[in-house]
């Protein structure tokens, strides 16, 4: 669909889009992450189902111009539902030759490239490994819609009155290229221009500067006959509501903080600070008026001993972190094991081993915290599937927790943290209350007894008359909670603490089939993979294809009917972003085969690579 | 709570009975652990603390068993960790009085970075530190307070290790309370107890402690008759450095940063005082024995800081004055659009 829209004299194209994958790519210092965000916010407003990849270097600011320091932030946008940020690009920005020879690969046939020329000298090349301008290629040319744009010099122009120095024109340049994606994707100057006074208010030549920049981009776009179509992408048909558009990271805070206020008990949060997990702090740190108390530890160990010693004096401890930290938390997530007291600790998993890749996503924790114990170790482990989702999962972890008087490990990733989505905001009312009851009556308390139907023990609370008792981490006797080295008592309280966890399976909703309840293959899976499945599984089905979809929440207990639902369906397939983690859970719980669909590459599933994969056992 | 009587003057009517857990305690015999939980258990009933105000947390350990001897709240956490634990324990609820029992290994070795970051943060928890210079839970290896040269079951031919001064680094970390006691002196060590108990922020007291099993007599010189009275020298606030046997006193001077033993009466002796800001009267004072001088018993140090617990709960309470916080609100911040 196409309709002319003159505006200053050039003729230009009005084209209506379905959807558009945009990368904005360039060095760390410039602005690209806050490029992608602002683009993000304006296609949330226009009502767009959106979804976001940030992909940035573990390094601050590597060498300027080098592939290792290239920052990048893809977002999908679409007038119909979509789940992932899109397997490949139709416009890359490229602010520099490292930012176009990195997301090339991306790009689509045909796809747009917005290049800033001033950056492609022959030093920022050979720093890319180019030998020669790509730009001018013929073949490489005929591939693709190039445009180059003089970014730099243009926004240094816009600016050229106001006096600033030269570097901090040129710290305006991603506005300029923000304001020339704004033209070409239809979209107001408006909110951004606010954005930008409330940002950077206190400095008014900040604001001017930016603002300018972010002008001159569009009304280039707008007067240079170099474009001759801008689009649209028009308003997406979701659920009607109120939205905002959120991280994964800001979710799970929201979902802790939202769960301690309905329990009535404070929040403690113990952390030291690690990629890609440190952000939940940042925002918890400016939510105090919830009784969060936020500790910063010396450690990994501190901070999550710190928050099992905060539940033991009844307020929630938490502590988050990524594999790496996760690791040296073993010990004390133990002791909570052996003392039973509710704690919830959240993995934001990265790819690894080791320091691994700091930055990028994987999924290759979940056997880490389901057996990385010593001993017999049992404890929940749950999983958010989207950014919107790390909300609930959160609620659920603490529900599970106080309920059970466990630990409980919540599973995150790199890419939910960071990435995000268009949010229906949900409302006080729909979270469930959970108002806590510490123990207080004297009268025959003792420290591990058990309540019959979930075998959870008293929640006895220091400062409370009568209830004087000692825990620790050795062995307890039954119900008195004493130190205990009996070979039956030591065998009944293994057994016991392994009984209590496998229970939770009748209090958790059964495993949902999306799609035929029987079939040819079904395809399982946990956590981020969520978006890239369902898509593949939904353009499938569109077309007839026997395959259904089901995704796990729950990892520890699975779901009562899980098993079951398996037995249903003559393939299994289980993709996930490790080495067969799940498929190797589901191998030794219900002694099936299971076909496992690996990638570890630090970024998250196609679509197209699972329908490809899926297809193959159709 | 027990109703009985007062034996040893509470306000509260606790006794000594009132503290002691039903639990059979197992250290060896003629441990010095012994000593101090006796004192413990006679110091709390006077303090006006109501019983279950009190919680014990310890780490790993021969002393780590100790909360299971005491008829309070107890946490029997992992090696090293109890200062973190502790922490947690009393951000929750600052008005606990929250102990903490430690051992040299425990709190020097492993558990260093949380000793050193609970006293520079100044969380008000009492660190009681048995130190017995050797490792006894796990059959006498060196501690990181043994000697150079300590032959121990992992040291057959002598450590090579040069040890750690535990008040040394006390005073380093910046902690506002740091004293000294020994495990055969039981007036003084409750002395210590009871001004630990009253102190606002980190408390760290050094019990010289003798494991009569793998390191008898290590700190004989300055727990036994006939030697002590040589080798140890009692601070008092405001009293000049003075000790030694009536017959024969001595003084310690510390002018210029340098130990000098010199006569009892002589104008260079140091007087001391324990509120020395700077912490570096305090340095030299924690290093007189190093330096072939008496060992200090009593308060070396002891300085007024508002506690971590407290700027913890003030910064909540700041915020909640502005507005406590609603889950609605909080949904609703930031950009947020309706879509029809």
């Amino acid at each position: 669909m196409a309709e002319s829209s003159g505006k200053n004299g050039a003729e230009k194209q009005l084209v209506e889009l379905e959807t558009v994958a945009i990368r904005f790519a360039g060095d760390s210092g410039d602005g690209m992450q806050l490029t992608g965000d602002r683009f993000t916010n304006a296609a949330a407003i226009a009502g767009n189902d959106l979804s976001t990849f940030p992909d940035f270097p573990a390094e601050i600011r590597a060498p300027v111009g080098t592939l290792a320091g290239v920052s990048g932030f893809q977002i999908n946008f679409s007038s119909r539902d979509i789940h992932t940020p899109g397997d490949a690009v139709d416009v890359l920005v490229a602010m520099n030759p490292a930012a176009l020879k990195t997301s090339i690969g991306d790009l689509k046939s045909g796809g747009i490239i917005i290049a800033n020329v001033d950056n492609f000298g022959q030093k920022n090349l050979a720093k890319a490994g180019y030998e020669s301008n790509p730009l001018e290629d013929e073949e490489f040319k005929g591939n693709y819609d190039i445009h180059e744009v003089k970014i730099t010099s243009m926004t240094r122009q816009a600016l050229e009155d106001m006096e600033l120095q030269s570097n901090l024109a040129d710290r305006c340049k991603n506005f300029f290229a923000l304001g020339l994606m704004y033209w070409m994707y239809s979209r107001p100057l408006e909110p951004t221009k606010q954005w930008i006074e409330e940002k950077f208010g206190k400095r008014p030549e900040f604001v001017q500067a930016n603002t300018r920049a972010l002008e001159a981009g569009y009304f280039f776009g707008e007067n240079t006959e170099v474009f001759t179509s801008n689009y649209i992408v028009r308003e997406a048909t979701y659920p009607a509501g109120r939205y905002r558009n959120i991280s994964g990271n800001v979710a799970l805070a929201y979902g802790f903080i939202a769960a301690t206020k309905k329990m009535g008990i404070n929040l403690f949060w113990g952390a030291y600070p690690i990629t890609p997990a440190s952000d939940v702090l940042h925002e918890l740190s400016r939510h105090k008026n919830f009784g969060v108390q936020t500790f910063q530890a010396e450690d990994e160990i501190a901070a999550v001993s710190a928050a099992l010693g905060a539940s033991f004096t009844g307020s929630l401890g938490v502590t988050c972190s990524s594999g790496p930290g996760i690791a040296l938390k073993a010990e004390a997530m133990g002791l909570g094991v052996m003392t039973e007291l509710p704690m919830v600790i959240a993995d934001i998993q990265r790819g690894g081993p080791s320091t691994g890749l700091p930055t990028k996503t994987e999924q290759a924790d979940l056997l880490q915290v389901m057996f990385g114990r010593n001993s017999e170790s049992p404890l929940p482990v749950v999983a958010a599937a989207t950014p919107g989702d790390c909300f609930w999962t959160a609620i659920e972890a603490c529900r599970l927790a106080v309920k059970y008087m466990t630990p409980v490990v919540v599973l995150s990733d790199g890419y939910l943290a960071n990435g995000s989505e268009p949010w229906l905001l949900p409302k006080a009312s729909d979270i469930p209350e959970m108002p806590v009851a510490f123990h207080t009556d004297p009268e025959g308390f003792l420290p591990y007894n058990r309540d019959s139907e979930t075998l959870a023990r008293p929640w006895a609370i220091p400062g409370t008359p009568g209830l004087e008792h000692r825990i620790g981490g050795i062995e307890k006797e039954d119900r008195t909670g004493n130190v205990n080295y009996e070979p039956e008592n030591h065998e009944f309280m293994v057994r016991t603490r392994d009984k209590k966890i496998a229970g939770i399976a009748k209090d958790i909703p059964p495993a949902e089939v999306i799609g035929e309840a029987s079939g040819k293959v079904l395809v399982i899976g946990w956590g981020g993979t969520f978006g890239a499945i369902t898509a593949a599984i939904e353009a499938l089905q569109a077309r007839g294809a026997s395959v259904s979809q089901v995704h796990l929440r729950h990892l520890n207990p699975f779901p009562a009917n899980l098993e079951e639902v398996l037995g249903n369906f003559e393939k299994i397939l289980v993709p996930e972003l490790n080495l067969g983690q799940l498929s190797k859970m589901l191998r030794y719980q219900y002694l099936i085969d299971t076909i496992s669909f690996n990638k570890i590459q630090g970024k998250p599933f196609k679509v197209g690579e699972l329908i490809t994969k899926i297809e193959e056992l159709l | 709570m027990s109703t009985t009587t007062a034996k040893n003057g509470g306000g509260l009517g606790l006794t000594r009975k009132d503290f002691q857990s039903d639990q059979v305690v197992r250290w060896c015999p003629g441990c010095g652990d012994y000593a101090i939980l006796a004192q413990m258990q006679k110091v709390l009933p006077t303090l006006e603390i109501p019983r279950e105000k009190f919680v014990f947390v310890s780490g790993i350990g021969c002393a780590a068993r100790f909360p299971y001897y005491m008829d309070t709240f107890g946490f029997h956490t992992i090696h090293g960790r109890a200062p973190a634990f502790a922490t947690g324990v009393k951000v929750s609820n600052p008005d606990l009085s929250v102990w903490v029992i430690s051992g040299d290994g425990d709190a020097l070795s492993i558990g260093g970075n949380h000793l050193i970051h609970s006293m520079r943060r100044n969380v008000g928890v009492k660190i009681v530190l048995f130190n017995n210079r050797v490792y006894g839970l796990t059959k006498g290896q060196y501690s990181p307070t043994s000697l150079l040269g300590s032959r121990t079951k992992s040291t057959p031919i002598g450590s090579v290790d040069y040890p750690l001064h535990p008040l040394t680094l006390a005073l380093g970390a910046e902690c506002s309370f740091v004293a000294r006691t020994t495990d055969r002196d039981q007036k003084h060590m409750a002395a210590m107890f009871e001004e630990m108990a009253n102190h606002e922020g980190t408390s760290l007291l050094e019990v010289l402690q003798n494991c009569i099993v793998f390191n008898d007599g290590a700190w004989h010189k300055f727990t036994e008759k006939g030697m002590k009275e040589q080798n140890v020298i009692y601070l008092e606030d405001g009293q000049p450095l003075v000790y030694g046997p009536e017959d024969d006193r001595k003084g310690v001077s510390l002018e210029d940063y340098k130990v000098r033993i010199v006569e009892a009466d002589s104008p260079d002796v140091t007087v001391h005082r324990v509120d020395d800001e700077a912490g570096g009267y305090a340095h030299i004072l924690s290093r007189v024995e190093l330096e072939g001088g008496p060992v200090p018993l009593g308060v070396l140090r002891k300085v007024e800081r508002p506690p971590f617990e407290g700027l913890m709960v003030d910064q909540v309470a700041a915020a909640q004055e502005k507005g406590e916080g609603d889950i609605d609100a909080l949904l609703n911040s930031g950009d947020t659009w309706e879509h029809h």
